[in-house]
Protein backbone atom coordinates (compact mmCIF):
# COMPACT_ATOMS: atom_id res chain seq x y z
CA UNK A 1 0.00 0.00 0.00
CA UNK A 2 1.45 3.38 -0.97
CA UNK A 3 1.35 6.50 1.19
CA UNK A 4 -1.31 8.11 -1.03
CA UNK A 5 -3.61 5.18 -0.42
CA UNK A 6 -2.95 5.30 3.30
CA UNK A 7 -3.74 9.03 3.31
CA UNK A 8 -6.90 8.28 1.37
CA UNK A 9 -7.95 5.65 3.93
CA UNK A 10 -7.48 8.13 6.77
CA UNK A 11 -9.28 10.90 4.88
CA UNK A 12 -12.18 8.60 3.96
CA UNK A 13 -12.54 7.30 7.51
CA UNK A 14 -12.80 10.88 8.86
CA UNK A 15 -15.16 11.98 6.08
CA UNK A 16 -17.39 9.03 6.69
CA UNK A 17 -17.78 9.94 10.36
CA UNK A 18 -18.98 13.38 9.28
CA UNK A 19 -21.21 12.08 6.48
CA UNK A 20 -23.03 9.48 8.55
CA UNK A 21 -23.70 11.73 11.53
CA UNK A 22 -26.62 9.89 13.09
CA UNK A 23 -24.99 6.52 12.76
CA UNK A 24 -21.77 7.94 14.16
CA UNK A 25 -23.74 9.33 17.09
CA UNK A 26 -25.48 5.96 17.64
CA UNK A 27 -22.19 4.04 17.55
CA UNK A 28 -20.39 6.46 19.85
CA UNK A 29 -23.32 6.36 22.29
CA UNK A 30 -23.21 2.56 22.32
CA UNK A 31 -19.47 2.61 23.04
CA UNK A 32 -19.92 5.31 25.71
CA UNK A 33 -22.69 3.51 27.58
CA UNK A 34 -20.92 0.16 27.59
CA UNK A 35 -17.57 1.63 28.55
CA UNK A 36 -19.15 3.48 31.49
CA UNK A 37 -20.59 0.19 32.73
CA UNK A 38 -17.31 -1.63 32.08
CA UNK A 39 -15.37 1.18 33.78
CA UNK A 40 -17.53 1.27 36.91
CA UNK A 41 -17.44 -2.49 37.15
CA UNK A 42 -13.67 -2.58 36.70
CA UNK A 43 -13.18 0.08 39.37
CA UNK A 44 -15.21 -2.00 41.79
CA UNK A 45 -13.50 -5.24 40.83
CA UNK A 46 -9.99 -3.84 41.04
CA UNK A 47 -10.66 -2.29 44.44
CA UNK A 48 -12.21 -5.48 45.75
CA UNK A 49 -9.18 -7.34 44.42
CA UNK A 50 -6.91 -4.93 46.28
CA UNK A 51 -8.80 -5.56 49.53
CA UNK A 52 -8.71 -9.30 48.87
CA UNK A 53 -4.95 -9.12 48.33
CA UNK A 54 -4.55 -7.10 51.54
CA UNK A 55 -6.50 -9.74 53.44
CA UNK A 56 -4.45 -12.51 51.94
CA UNK A 57 -1.18 -10.80 52.66
CA UNK A 58 -2.25 -10.31 56.23
CA UNK A 59 -2.36 -14.07 56.81
CA UNK A 60 0.54 -14.97 59.07
CA UNK A 61 2.13 -18.28 60.02
CA UNK A 62 3.12 -18.64 63.66
CA UNK A 63 5.92 -21.13 64.26
CA UNK A 64 6.24 -22.15 67.93
CA UNK A 65 9.78 -23.19 68.83
CA UNK A 66 10.47 -26.41 70.70
CA UNK A 67 11.33 -25.86 74.40
CA UNK A 68 14.37 -28.05 73.99
CA UNK A 69 15.86 -25.68 71.41
CA UNK A 70 18.97 -23.80 72.55
CA UNK A 71 20.27 -20.64 70.90
CA UNK A 72 22.15 -22.59 68.22
CA UNK A 73 19.04 -24.60 67.43
CA UNK A 74 16.96 -21.42 67.18
CA UNK A 75 19.55 -19.95 64.82
CA UNK A 76 19.40 -23.10 62.73
CA UNK A 77 15.62 -22.98 62.54
CA UNK A 78 15.79 -19.31 61.57
CA UNK A 79 18.27 -20.16 58.81
CA UNK A 80 16.01 -22.93 57.55
CA UNK A 81 13.07 -20.51 57.41
CA UNK A 82 15.12 -17.80 55.72
CA UNK A 83 16.49 -20.24 53.15
CA UNK A 84 12.99 -21.29 52.11
CA UNK A 85 12.09 -19.16 49.03
CA UNK A 86 8.39 -19.66 49.73
CA UNK A 87 8.72 -17.65 52.95
CA UNK A 88 9.12 -13.95 53.56
CA UNK A 89 9.02 -11.41 56.42
CA UNK A 90 10.57 -13.75 58.99
CA UNK A 91 10.42 -12.20 62.46
CA UNK A 92 11.61 -13.67 65.71
CA UNK A 93 9.79 -12.99 68.94
CA UNK A 94 11.27 -14.35 72.18
CA UNK A 95 9.09 -15.83 74.92
CA UNK A 96 9.58 -12.61 76.94
CA UNK A 97 8.29 -10.51 74.08
CA UNK A 98 5.37 -12.90 73.68
CA UNK A 99 4.53 -12.48 77.35
CA UNK A 100 4.66 -8.68 77.00
CA UNK A 101 2.16 -8.93 74.16
CA UNK A 102 -0.05 -11.12 76.30
CA UNK A 103 0.11 -8.73 79.26
CA UNK A 104 -0.80 -5.85 76.95
CA UNK A 105 -3.67 -7.80 75.50
CA UNK A 106 -5.13 -9.53 78.54
CA UNK A 107 -4.10 -7.48 81.56
CA UNK A 108 -1.55 -7.10 84.32
CA UNK A 109 -2.46 -10.35 86.09
CA UNK A 110 -0.48 -12.16 83.45
CA UNK A 111 2.61 -10.37 84.75
CA UNK A 112 2.71 -13.15 87.36
CA UNK A 113 4.08 -15.44 84.71
CA UNK A 114 7.25 -13.41 84.60
CA UNK A 115 8.48 -15.71 87.42
CA UNK A 116 8.21 -18.81 85.25
CA UNK A 117 7.43 -17.97 81.64
CA UNK A 118 5.41 -20.86 80.17
CA UNK A 119 5.46 -19.38 76.66
CA UNK A 120 7.63 -20.46 73.77
CA UNK A 121 9.82 -18.48 71.42
CA UNK A 122 8.00 -17.77 68.19
CA UNK A 123 8.82 -17.08 64.54
CA UNK A 124 6.22 -15.05 62.63
CA UNK A 125 6.51 -15.69 58.90
CA UNK A 126 4.43 -15.05 55.79
CA UNK A 127 4.15 -17.10 52.62
CA UNK A 128 5.66 -15.32 49.61
CA UNK A 129 2.51 -16.28 47.70
CA UNK A 130 -0.33 -16.11 50.26
CA UNK A 131 -2.13 -18.90 48.39
CA UNK A 132 0.77 -21.21 49.44
CA UNK A 133 0.18 -20.60 53.16
CA UNK A 134 -1.29 -23.99 53.96
CA UNK A 135 1.25 -25.95 51.95
CA UNK A 136 4.22 -24.11 53.36
CA UNK A 137 2.89 -24.38 56.92
CA UNK A 138 2.79 -28.15 56.54
CA UNK A 139 6.37 -28.01 55.27
CA UNK A 140 7.55 -26.06 58.32
CA UNK A 141 5.95 -28.66 60.61
CA UNK A 142 8.64 -31.03 59.39
CA UNK A 143 11.52 -28.79 60.52
CA UNK A 144 13.55 -29.77 63.61
CA UNK A 145 12.69 -27.65 66.64
CA UNK A 146 9.43 -26.47 65.12
CA UNK A 147 7.07 -27.52 67.87
CA UNK A 148 3.83 -26.38 66.34
CA UNK A 149 2.75 -24.35 63.32
CA UNK A 150 -0.40 -22.21 63.47
CA UNK A 151 -1.94 -20.28 60.57
CA UNK A 152 -5.63 -20.02 61.48
CA UNK A 153 -6.50 -23.45 60.12
CA UNK A 154 -9.99 -23.64 58.67
CA UNK A 155 -10.47 -19.87 58.63
CA UNK A 156 -7.66 -19.30 56.13
CA UNK A 157 -8.99 -21.98 53.78
CA UNK A 158 -12.44 -20.41 53.93
CA UNK A 159 -11.09 -16.92 53.38
CA UNK A 160 -9.07 -18.02 50.37
CA UNK A 161 -12.04 -19.89 48.95
CA UNK A 162 -14.28 -16.86 49.22
CA UNK A 163 -11.67 -14.55 47.73
CA UNK A 164 -10.88 -16.91 44.85
CA UNK A 165 -14.54 -17.46 44.05
CA UNK A 166 -15.10 -13.71 44.17
CA UNK A 167 -12.22 -13.10 41.79
CA UNK A 168 -13.35 -15.79 39.33
CA UNK A 169 -16.94 -14.54 39.33
CA UNK A 170 -15.58 -11.04 38.72
CA UNK A 171 -13.44 -12.14 35.80
CA UNK A 172 -16.33 -14.07 34.22
CA UNK A 173 -18.68 -11.10 34.65
CA UNK A 174 -16.10 -8.75 33.20
CA UNK A 175 -15.52 -10.95 30.13
CA UNK A 176 -19.29 -11.33 29.66
CA UNK A 177 -19.68 -7.56 29.88
CA UNK A 178 -16.93 -6.88 27.34
CA UNK A 179 -18.44 -9.45 24.97
CA UNK A 180 -21.89 -7.92 25.33
CA UNK A 181 -20.34 -4.55 24.59
CA UNK A 182 -18.60 -5.93 21.52
CA UNK A 183 -21.81 -7.51 20.28
CA UNK A 184 -23.77 -4.31 20.86
CA UNK A 185 -21.20 -2.16 19.11
CA UNK A 186 -20.66 -4.50 16.20
CA UNK A 187 -24.44 -4.48 15.68
CA UNK A 188 -24.59 -0.71 15.68
CA UNK A 189 -21.67 -0.53 13.28
CA UNK A 190 -23.32 -3.19 11.13
CA UNK A 191 -26.36 -0.95 10.74
CA UNK A 192 -24.09 1.88 9.58
CA UNK A 193 -22.40 -0.46 7.14
CA UNK A 194 -25.66 -1.90 5.80
CA UNK A 195 -26.56 1.68 4.92
CA UNK A 196 -23.33 1.78 2.90
CA UNK A 197 -23.73 -1.61 1.25
CA UNK A 198 -23.91 -0.01 -2.18
CA UNK A 199 -20.64 1.80 -1.62
CA UNK A 200 -18.90 -1.49 -0.83
CA UNK A 201 -20.58 -3.19 -3.79
CA UNK A 202 -19.36 -0.49 -6.18
CA UNK A 203 -15.87 -0.54 -4.72
CA UNK A 204 -15.72 -4.28 -5.30
CA UNK A 205 -17.07 -3.95 -8.84
CA UNK A 206 -14.44 -1.44 -9.85
CA UNK A 207 -11.76 -3.81 -8.64
CA UNK A 208 -11.04 -2.87 -5.03
CA UNK A 209 -9.31 -5.54 -2.99
CA UNK A 210 -10.94 -6.66 0.25
CA UNK A 211 -8.35 -4.92 2.38
CA UNK A 212 -8.82 -1.68 0.44
CA UNK A 213 -12.54 -1.79 1.29
CA UNK A 214 -11.98 -2.87 4.85
CA UNK A 215 -9.26 -0.49 6.07
CA UNK A 216 -11.29 2.77 6.07
CA UNK A 217 -14.10 1.00 7.92
CA UNK A 218 -11.73 -0.38 10.52
CA UNK A 219 -10.12 3.04 10.95
CA UNK A 220 -13.58 4.51 11.35
CA UNK A 221 -14.34 1.87 13.99
CA UNK A 222 -11.17 2.89 15.83
CA UNK A 223 -12.15 6.59 15.78
CA UNK A 224 -15.61 5.66 17.06
CA UNK A 225 -14.01 3.61 19.83
CA UNK A 226 -11.75 6.50 20.83
CA UNK A 227 -14.55 9.07 20.70
CA UNK A 228 -16.81 6.73 22.64
CA UNK A 229 -14.16 6.24 25.33
CA UNK A 230 -13.64 9.96 26.07
CA UNK A 231 -16.77 10.54 28.15
CA UNK A 232 -16.44 7.35 30.23
CA UNK A 233 -12.80 8.23 30.94
CA UNK A 234 -13.69 11.73 32.13
CA UNK A 235 -16.72 10.61 34.15
CA UNK A 236 -14.95 7.75 35.88
CA UNK A 237 -11.89 9.88 36.67
CA UNK A 238 -14.03 12.61 38.22
CA UNK A 239 -16.19 10.13 40.10
CA UNK A 240 -13.21 8.18 41.44
CA UNK A 241 -11.29 11.29 42.52
CA UNK A 242 -14.34 12.61 44.39
CA UNK A 243 -15.32 9.27 45.90
CA UNK A 244 -11.73 8.61 46.95
CA UNK A 245 -11.41 11.97 48.70
CA UNK A 246 -14.76 11.40 50.41
CA UNK A 247 -14.33 7.77 51.48
CA UNK A 248 -10.61 7.39 52.11
CA UNK A 249 -10.37 9.55 55.28
CA UNK A 250 -13.30 7.65 56.78
CA UNK A 251 -11.56 4.28 56.49
CA UNK A 252 -9.29 3.14 59.27
CA UNK A 253 -6.51 0.60 59.06
CA UNK A 254 -4.65 -0.55 56.03
CA UNK A 255 -6.77 -3.53 55.09
CA UNK A 256 -9.68 -1.70 53.52
CA UNK A 257 -7.90 1.13 51.74
CA UNK A 258 -9.09 1.85 48.16
CA UNK A 259 -6.53 1.93 45.36
CA UNK A 260 -4.74 5.27 45.40
CA UNK A 261 -5.85 7.63 42.63
CA UNK A 262 -2.66 7.34 40.61
CA UNK A 263 -1.51 5.26 38.86
CA UNK A 264 -4.82 3.39 39.11
CA UNK A 265 -6.89 5.94 37.21
CA UNK A 266 -4.29 6.19 34.42
CA UNK A 267 -4.24 2.43 34.08
CA UNK A 268 -8.03 2.25 34.05
CA UNK A 269 -8.31 5.02 31.45
CA UNK A 270 -5.68 3.35 29.30
CA UNK A 271 -7.58 0.10 29.53
CA UNK A 272 -10.91 1.74 28.65
CA UNK A 273 -9.32 3.42 25.65
CA UNK A 274 -7.82 0.13 24.49
CA UNK A 275 -11.13 -1.69 24.94
CA UNK A 276 -12.87 1.11 22.98
CA UNK A 277 -10.36 0.88 20.15
CA UNK A 278 -10.49 -2.89 20.12
CA UNK A 279 -14.27 -3.20 20.07
CA UNK A 280 -14.56 -0.44 17.45
CA UNK A 281 -12.04 -2.10 15.14
CA UNK A 282 -13.39 -5.58 15.78
CA UNK A 283 -17.01 -4.47 15.31
CA UNK A 284 -16.15 -2.90 11.95
CA UNK A 285 -14.08 -5.85 10.85
CA UNK A 286 -16.86 -8.33 11.60
CA UNK A 287 -19.59 -6.20 10.05
CA UNK A 288 -17.83 -5.36 6.81
CA UNK A 289 -16.78 -8.97 6.27
CA UNK A 290 -20.33 -9.92 5.40
CA UNK A 291 -20.49 -7.53 2.48
CA UNK A 292 -17.18 -8.38 0.89
CA UNK A 293 -18.45 -11.42 -0.95
CA UNK A 294 -19.64 -9.48 -4.02
CA UNK B 1 -11.57 -12.49 -25.76
CA UNK B 2 -14.53 -14.10 -24.05
CA UNK B 3 -15.27 -17.76 -24.46
CA UNK B 4 -18.08 -19.68 -22.78
CA UNK B 5 -18.13 -23.47 -22.90
CA UNK B 6 -21.26 -25.39 -21.91
CA UNK B 7 -22.09 -22.86 -19.22
CA UNK B 8 -24.84 -23.97 -16.88
CA UNK B 9 -26.06 -21.88 -13.99
CA UNK B 10 -28.69 -22.94 -11.49
CA UNK B 11 -29.56 -20.65 -8.58
CA UNK B 12 -30.26 -21.87 -5.06
CA UNK B 13 -34.00 -21.30 -5.63
CA UNK B 14 -33.94 -23.80 -8.51
CA UNK B 15 -34.06 -21.27 -11.37
CA UNK B 16 -31.86 -22.28 -14.30
CA UNK B 17 -30.55 -19.03 -15.82
CA UNK B 18 -28.03 -20.56 -18.16
CA UNK B 19 -28.60 -23.94 -19.74
CA UNK B 20 -25.56 -24.84 -21.81
CA UNK B 21 -24.30 -21.59 -23.32
CA UNK B 22 -21.41 -21.66 -25.82
CA UNK B 23 -20.12 -18.40 -27.23
CA UNK B 24 -17.05 -16.58 -28.52
CA UNK B 25 -16.76 -12.79 -28.36
CA UNK B 26 -13.77 -11.16 -30.00
CA UNK B 27 -11.76 -8.12 -29.00
CA UNK B 28 -13.23 -4.89 -30.32
CA UNK B 29 -16.72 -6.28 -30.93
CA UNK B 30 -19.97 -4.52 -29.98
CA UNK B 31 -22.50 -7.12 -28.88
CA UNK B 32 -26.15 -6.67 -27.90
CA UNK B 33 -27.63 -9.29 -25.61
CA UNK B 34 -31.40 -9.36 -26.08
CA UNK B 35 -34.29 -11.48 -24.83
CA UNK B 36 -37.38 -11.28 -22.64
CA UNK B 37 -37.15 -10.46 -18.93
CA UNK B 38 -35.91 -13.43 -16.92
CA UNK B 39 -34.31 -15.03 -20.00
CA UNK B 40 -30.86 -15.11 -18.41
CA UNK B 41 -29.29 -11.96 -19.90
CA UNK B 42 -28.12 -10.55 -16.57
CA UNK B 43 -26.69 -13.87 -15.44
CA UNK B 44 -24.86 -14.11 -18.77
CA UNK B 45 -23.08 -10.80 -18.24
CA UNK B 46 -22.60 -11.21 -14.48
CA UNK B 47 -20.67 -14.42 -15.08
CA UNK B 48 -18.15 -12.47 -17.17
CA UNK B 49 -17.14 -10.11 -14.35
CA UNK B 50 -17.68 -12.84 -11.79
CA UNK B 51 -20.56 -11.48 -9.85
CA UNK B 52 -21.98 -14.93 -10.51
CA UNK B 53 -20.07 -18.19 -10.86
CA UNK B 54 -21.28 -20.90 -13.28
CA UNK B 55 -22.54 -24.13 -11.70
CA UNK B 56 -20.97 -26.07 -14.56
CA UNK B 57 -18.94 -25.24 -17.64
CA UNK B 58 -16.25 -22.61 -18.22
CA UNK B 59 -16.16 -18.85 -18.72
CA UNK B 60 -12.86 -17.54 -20.05
CA UNK B 61 -11.65 -13.95 -20.21
CA UNK B 62 -8.53 -14.12 -22.38
CA UNK B 63 -6.66 -16.96 -20.70
CA UNK B 64 -8.34 -16.60 -17.34
CA UNK B 65 -10.86 -19.21 -16.28
CA UNK B 66 -13.19 -16.77 -14.53
CA UNK B 67 -15.20 -19.39 -12.64
CA UNK B 68 -12.07 -20.95 -11.16
CA UNK B 69 -10.51 -17.63 -10.17
CA UNK B 70 -9.40 -17.37 -6.55
CA UNK B 71 -11.18 -14.69 -4.53
CA UNK B 72 -8.04 -12.59 -4.25
CA UNK B 73 -7.56 -12.61 -8.03
CA UNK B 74 -11.04 -11.23 -8.72
CA UNK B 75 -10.07 -7.53 -8.28
CA UNK B 76 -7.43 -7.90 -11.01
CA UNK B 77 -10.06 -9.24 -13.44
CA UNK B 78 -12.51 -6.46 -12.59
CA UNK B 79 -9.91 -3.78 -13.25
CA UNK B 80 -9.93 -4.93 -16.87
CA UNK B 81 -13.72 -4.64 -17.13
CA UNK B 82 -15.95 -1.57 -16.79
CA UNK B 83 -19.56 -2.12 -15.74
CA UNK B 84 -22.52 0.22 -16.37
CA UNK B 85 -25.86 -0.39 -14.67
CA UNK B 86 -29.45 0.54 -15.44
CA UNK B 87 -29.73 2.26 -12.06
CA UNK B 88 -26.31 3.99 -12.46
CA UNK B 89 -25.09 2.95 -9.00
CA UNK B 90 -23.52 6.30 -8.21
CA UNK B 91 -22.58 7.21 -4.66
CA UNK B 92 -24.99 9.98 -3.65
CA UNK B 93 -22.59 11.65 -1.24
CA UNK B 94 -19.80 12.02 -3.78
CA UNK B 95 -19.86 14.62 -6.54
CA UNK B 96 -19.43 13.77 -10.23
CA UNK B 97 -15.66 14.13 -10.15
CA UNK B 98 -15.32 12.06 -6.97
CA UNK B 99 -17.62 9.33 -8.28
CA UNK B 100 -15.36 8.88 -11.28
CA UNK B 101 -12.09 9.31 -9.38
CA UNK B 102 -13.27 6.63 -6.97
CA UNK B 103 -12.61 3.91 -9.58
CA UNK B 104 -8.99 5.06 -9.87
CA UNK B 105 -8.39 5.54 -6.13
CA UNK B 106 -9.43 1.96 -5.66
CA UNK B 107 -6.65 0.77 -7.96
CA UNK B 108 -4.20 3.11 -6.23
CA UNK B 109 -3.46 5.54 -9.07
CA UNK B 110 -1.42 8.63 -8.24
CA UNK B 111 -3.37 11.89 -7.68
CA UNK B 112 -1.83 13.43 -10.81
CA UNK B 113 -2.90 10.46 -12.95
CA UNK B 114 -6.36 10.56 -11.40
CA UNK B 115 -6.81 14.26 -12.25
CA UNK B 116 -5.64 13.73 -15.81
CA UNK B 117 -7.76 10.65 -16.52
CA UNK B 118 -10.93 11.96 -14.84
CA UNK B 119 -10.75 15.23 -16.79
CA UNK B 120 -10.31 13.26 -19.99
CA UNK B 121 -13.40 11.12 -19.50
CA UNK B 122 -15.44 14.07 -18.26
CA UNK B 123 -14.71 15.69 -21.60
CA UNK B 124 -15.62 12.50 -23.49
CA UNK B 125 -19.04 12.25 -21.80
CA UNK B 126 -19.57 16.04 -21.94
CA UNK B 127 -19.79 16.72 -18.21
CA UNK B 128 -16.75 18.90 -17.60
CA UNK B 129 -19.00 21.78 -16.47
CA UNK B 130 -20.85 19.61 -13.97
CA UNK B 131 -17.88 17.98 -12.27
CA UNK B 132 -18.70 19.51 -8.86
CA UNK B 133 -22.40 18.65 -8.89
CA UNK B 134 -23.91 15.79 -6.92
CA UNK B 135 -25.89 12.92 -8.51
CA UNK B 136 -29.25 14.21 -7.23
CA UNK B 137 -28.65 17.49 -9.06
CA UNK B 138 -28.29 15.69 -12.40
CA UNK B 139 -30.83 14.33 -14.91
CA UNK B 140 -31.04 10.57 -15.50
CA UNK B 141 -29.06 10.86 -18.72
CA UNK B 142 -26.33 12.85 -17.01
CA UNK B 143 -26.15 10.33 -14.19
CA UNK B 144 -25.74 7.54 -16.73
CA UNK B 145 -22.94 9.48 -18.36
CA UNK B 146 -21.16 9.69 -15.01
CA UNK B 147 -21.62 5.96 -14.61
CA UNK B 148 -20.16 5.37 -18.09
CA UNK B 149 -17.27 7.72 -17.34
CA UNK B 150 -16.54 5.76 -14.16
CA UNK B 151 -16.59 2.48 -16.08
CA UNK B 152 -14.08 3.61 -18.70
CA UNK B 153 -11.79 5.86 -16.68
CA UNK B 154 -9.21 3.15 -16.07
CA UNK B 155 -9.26 2.23 -19.77
CA UNK B 156 -10.72 -1.27 -19.48
CA UNK B 157 -10.55 -3.71 -22.37
CA UNK B 158 -14.22 -4.55 -21.99
CA UNK B 159 -17.27 -2.53 -20.99
CA UNK B 160 -20.35 -4.41 -19.87
CA UNK B 161 -23.62 -2.47 -19.77
CA UNK B 162 -26.77 -3.90 -18.22
CA UNK B 163 -29.78 -2.04 -19.67
CA UNK B 164 -27.95 1.30 -19.78
CA UNK B 165 -30.87 3.07 -21.45
CA UNK B 166 -33.57 1.29 -19.44
CA UNK B 167 -34.36 4.31 -17.28
CA UNK B 168 -33.87 7.00 -19.92
CA UNK B 169 -36.14 8.77 -22.39
CA UNK B 170 -35.54 8.01 -26.11
CA UNK B 171 -33.64 11.21 -26.87
CA UNK B 172 -31.25 10.75 -23.97
CA UNK B 173 -30.82 7.10 -24.95
CA UNK B 174 -29.39 8.18 -28.30
CA UNK B 175 -26.87 10.42 -26.56
CA UNK B 176 -25.80 7.55 -24.36
CA UNK B 177 -25.50 5.20 -27.34
CA UNK B 178 -23.38 7.81 -29.05
CA UNK B 179 -20.92 7.64 -26.14
CA UNK B 180 -20.81 3.85 -26.30
CA UNK B 181 -20.10 4.06 -30.04
CA UNK B 182 -17.19 6.39 -29.33
CA UNK B 183 -15.82 4.03 -26.70
CA UNK B 184 -16.13 1.08 -29.08
CA UNK B 185 -14.41 3.07 -31.84
CA UNK B 186 -11.36 3.35 -29.54
CA UNK B 187 -11.10 -0.43 -29.60
CA UNK B 188 -12.92 -1.28 -26.37
CA UNK B 189 -15.15 -4.35 -26.55
CA UNK B 190 -18.75 -3.68 -25.52
CA UNK B 191 -21.37 -6.14 -24.34
CA UNK B 192 -24.74 -4.55 -23.74
CA UNK B 193 -27.88 -6.24 -22.44
CA UNK B 194 -30.83 -4.23 -23.68
CA UNK B 195 -34.57 -4.09 -24.30
CA UNK B 196 -34.24 -1.05 -26.55
CA UNK B 197 -35.57 -2.22 -29.89
CA UNK B 198 -35.03 1.15 -31.62
CA UNK B 199 -31.39 1.22 -30.66
CA UNK B 200 -30.66 -2.36 -31.70
CA UNK B 201 -32.44 -1.97 -35.02
CA UNK B 202 -30.81 1.37 -35.84
CA UNK B 203 -27.22 0.98 -34.69
CA UNK B 204 -26.54 -2.47 -36.07
CA UNK B 205 -24.10 -4.78 -34.29
CA UNK B 206 -23.88 -8.44 -33.39
CA UNK B 207 -27.06 -9.60 -31.60
CA UNK B 208 -27.15 -12.54 -29.21
CA UNK B 209 -30.70 -13.53 -28.25
CA UNK B 210 -31.17 -15.54 -25.06
CA UNK B 211 -34.36 -17.32 -24.02
CA UNK B 212 -34.77 -19.80 -21.18
CA UNK B 213 -31.03 -19.76 -20.52
CA UNK B 214 -30.01 -20.78 -24.06
CA UNK B 215 -28.81 -18.80 -27.08
CA UNK B 216 -31.52 -19.00 -29.70
CA UNK B 217 -29.93 -16.58 -32.18
CA UNK B 218 -26.46 -15.15 -32.78
CA UNK B 219 -26.35 -12.83 -35.76
CA UNK B 220 -23.89 -10.15 -36.85
CA UNK B 221 -25.81 -7.00 -37.83
CA UNK B 222 -29.04 -8.68 -36.69
CA UNK B 223 -32.21 -6.98 -35.52
CA UNK B 224 -33.95 -6.95 -32.17
CA UNK B 225 -36.41 -9.64 -33.17
CA UNK B 226 -39.06 -9.08 -30.48
CA UNK B 227 -42.18 -6.93 -30.47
Amino acid sequence: MNSETLKRHFRESFKSIGRNRWMTFASISAVTVTLIIVGVFMTMMMNLDKIATNLEEDVEIKVLVDLAADDAAIKELEKQLKDNPKLTEIEFSSNEEELEIMIKGYGEEFALYKQGNPLRHVFYVKATDPQDTIKVAKEIEGYDYAFEVKYGEGKVEKLFNILNTGRNVGIVLMIALVFTAMFLISNTIRITIVARKQEIEIMKLVGATNSFVRIPFILEGIWLGILGAILPMILITLAYFNLYDYIQPKLEGELFQPLSKTPFIYQLNGLLLLIGIFIGAWGSFMSVRKFLKV
Amino acid sequence: MIKMKNVYKKYANGVVASNGINIDIHRGEFVYVVGPSGAGKSTFIKMIYREEVPTNGEVHFDNINVGQLQQKEVPKLRRRIGVVFQDFKLLPKLNVYENIAFALEVIEETPAEIRKKVNEVLKLVGLTQKARMFPNELSGGEQQRVSIARSIVNQPELVIADEPTGNLDPETSWDIMDIFEKINARGTTIIMATHNKEVVNTIRHRVIAIEGGIIIRDEIGGDYGYE
